[in-house]
């Protein structure tokens, strides 16, 4: 029977066999990606009520488990309505610019030490550029909506989002600076032997920037003043309705996962178990202790659960910050917190001979 | 000096954030208050005041006298009464009509009346699905009265020594 199959497999021409491999691996990452953005929004209002002393909720389906289900197919059943006065074209174009990046970026993510859909050695630097494409789609939807609110809604978000991407950025320089490499599956190999040897400790503060500016970035809770339901209504997607509104949701929880994979694997050391190096090749040789135990996507995931988690309880916890506040935070606390540790860092790997610990 | 520098590595480090997460991150494992209204119900006080009633005598006959206090003290207007004499001389009402719209449920009806006639049950789930149906006329408030009297007199009774 394999023979068979295999037999057909090779009846397809060589470009062909590349292709099909590759939308297999991208509808591998998708399905599970989408899935996880759906879930991720029931997994927000049951955390958060839970913070709150409720339930959250728990009526469609056993404990809520239908509800997300429930409510995309609400969604896909109402109606999109395009304003009089909205550019429709850019209008509708809007939400595809600000979901495609998000989904893209996942093409560089080493998922383990040998599963990725393209391992290129620029891996940082693309996905820098892909999230930061994002909020093209927030400007263009403000601006094409024709309404005031939508427009400072977009105004926010483009500032804010400049303030925060260098920040980003800085911190990724502190990363790249002690992996001393772009591509991100080499990122996780340097970060090899253990919870100790993950670049968490040496780059502390690149790494607290790094989150609290990828909260900001995705115009997350308390950065959300881009929508800022209590004083712009919602901000860049006001005028957006059904379908067009879910794809905003879906990017905006797509790149908070991605943030927290990025995070996982820069900082966190990506698939690798905490306990890699320092548990005997005795028990990494166990049946299922072993594979628990062992570097593995399941500790990705969990890495990244947590991150997510995180960003949950930020939203519980912080009250949104006024517009004032994120400027002077981004501009004036961040960006010198990262050229600080990254001069540091620098001096510290070249002139001293105590280099090693951000290696 | 020493508060300024205290203040900053506060907030610089983070602290008070910190702190904040604490305390939702207890919240999250604390005991959820939440009631799932329609299977669970909160305790209700017999003073309750919910869709009004009009109540009866042991005897089958109805209590109002038509004193029209409860039209009077009506803040709201609510209460409509028309009466006459009957065949065997006492005056009783010939259309009592409430508009539960304009009803704020003060309870005053309630406390003026002399014969303890109307009433305020503790029914708080009624709706209306036709326009007109918000008047509710003499007949439907007997009918409740004589549905829920024992709640009524219960209610009534366990009030009875504060009134």
């Amino acid at each position: 029977m394999s023979k068979f199959l295999l037999g057909i497999w090779g009846w397809f021409p060589d470009w062909s066999q590349i292709l099909l491999l590759n939308l297999g691996k991208i509808f591998m990452i998708l399905v599970p990606l989408i899935l996880s953005v759906a879930y991720l929004t029931y997994a927000e209002r049951k955390i958060i009520g839970y913070m709150q002393v409720r339930i959250g909720p728990n009526r469609v389906g056993p404990k809520g488990w239908l509800q997300p289900l429930a409510d995309a197919l609400k969604l896909l059943l109402k109606e999109i309505i395009v304003p009089a006065k909205a550019s429709r074209f850019l209008f509708v174009f809007a939400p595809i610019l600000t979901f495609a990046p998000a989904i893209a970026a996942w093409a560089v993510i080493p998922f383990t030490d040998n599963m990725w859909l393209a391992n290129i050695d620029a891996g940082l630097l693309f996905i820098l550029a892909l999230t930061s494409m994002g909020v093209y789609g927030v400007i263009i939807a403000g601006w094409a909506s024709n309404s005031k609110y939508a427009f400072l809604g977009s105004m926010r978000s483009a500032a804010q989002i400049v303030a925060y991407e260098i920040a980003m950025g800085f911190a990724l320089v502190g990363v790249l600076m002690a992996a001393g490499s772009l591509n991100l599956r080499e990122i996780v190999l340097h970060q090899q032997g253990g919870l100790h040897q993950w670049y968490i400790w040496p780059l502390f503060p690149l790494f607290l920037v790094y989150l609290i500016s990828g909260v900001a970035e995705t115009n997350r809770a308390p950065f959300d003043v881009a929508e800022g339901e209590s004083e712009i209504v919602a901000g860049f997607h006001v005028e957006y309705s059904g379908m067009a509104f879910a794809i905003f949701f879906l990017a905006e929880y797509a790149n908070m996962i991605l943030i927290s994979v990025m995070c996982s694997i820069m900082f966190l050391g990506g698939w690798m178990s905490p306990l890699d190096g320092i548990l005997p090749a005795k028990v990494l040789a166990l049946p299922v202790i072993g594979t628990v135990l062992g570097g593995g996507m399941h500790w990705l995931l969990l890495k990244m659960s947590f991150i997510l988690f995180c960003f949950l309880w930020f939203r519980a916890t912080f009250p949104r910050y006024r517009y004032d506040q994120i400027m002077r935070l981004g501009w004036k606390v961040f960006i010198p917190v990262t050229l600080v540790w990254i001069g540091v860092m620098g001096a510290v790997m070249f002139l001293t001979p105590w280099g090693f610990i951000f290696h | 000096m020493v508060n300024a520098l205290k203040r900053f590595l506060n907030t610089f480090l983070l602290f008070e954030l910190v702190k904040g997460l604490m305390v939702t991150g207890r919240h999250l494992f604390a005991r959820k208050i939440t009631i799932q209204y329609p299977e669970e119900r909160t305790p209700m006080s017999p003073r309750f005041r919910g869709l009004h009633a009009l109540r009866r005598y042991p005897n089958g006959e109805e209590r109002c006298i038509a004193c029209k206090l409860c039209e009077a003290v009506c803040p709201a207007c609510a209460i409509t009464i028309e009466s006459e004499e009957r065949a065997d001389g006492t005056r009783r009402t010939t259309r009592y009509e409430i508009d539960l719209i304009k009803c704020i449920y003060c309870g005053f009806c309630e406390e003026s009346c002399p014969v303890d006639s109307i009433v305020e049950t503790r029914i708080f789930e009624f709706h209306f699905e036709n326009r007109g149906e918000h008047v509710i006329t003499k007949e439907q408030l007997l009918a409740v009265g004589d549905k829920y009297e024992k709640q009524l007199a219960a209610d009534r009774a366990a009030d009875a020594k504060y009134r």
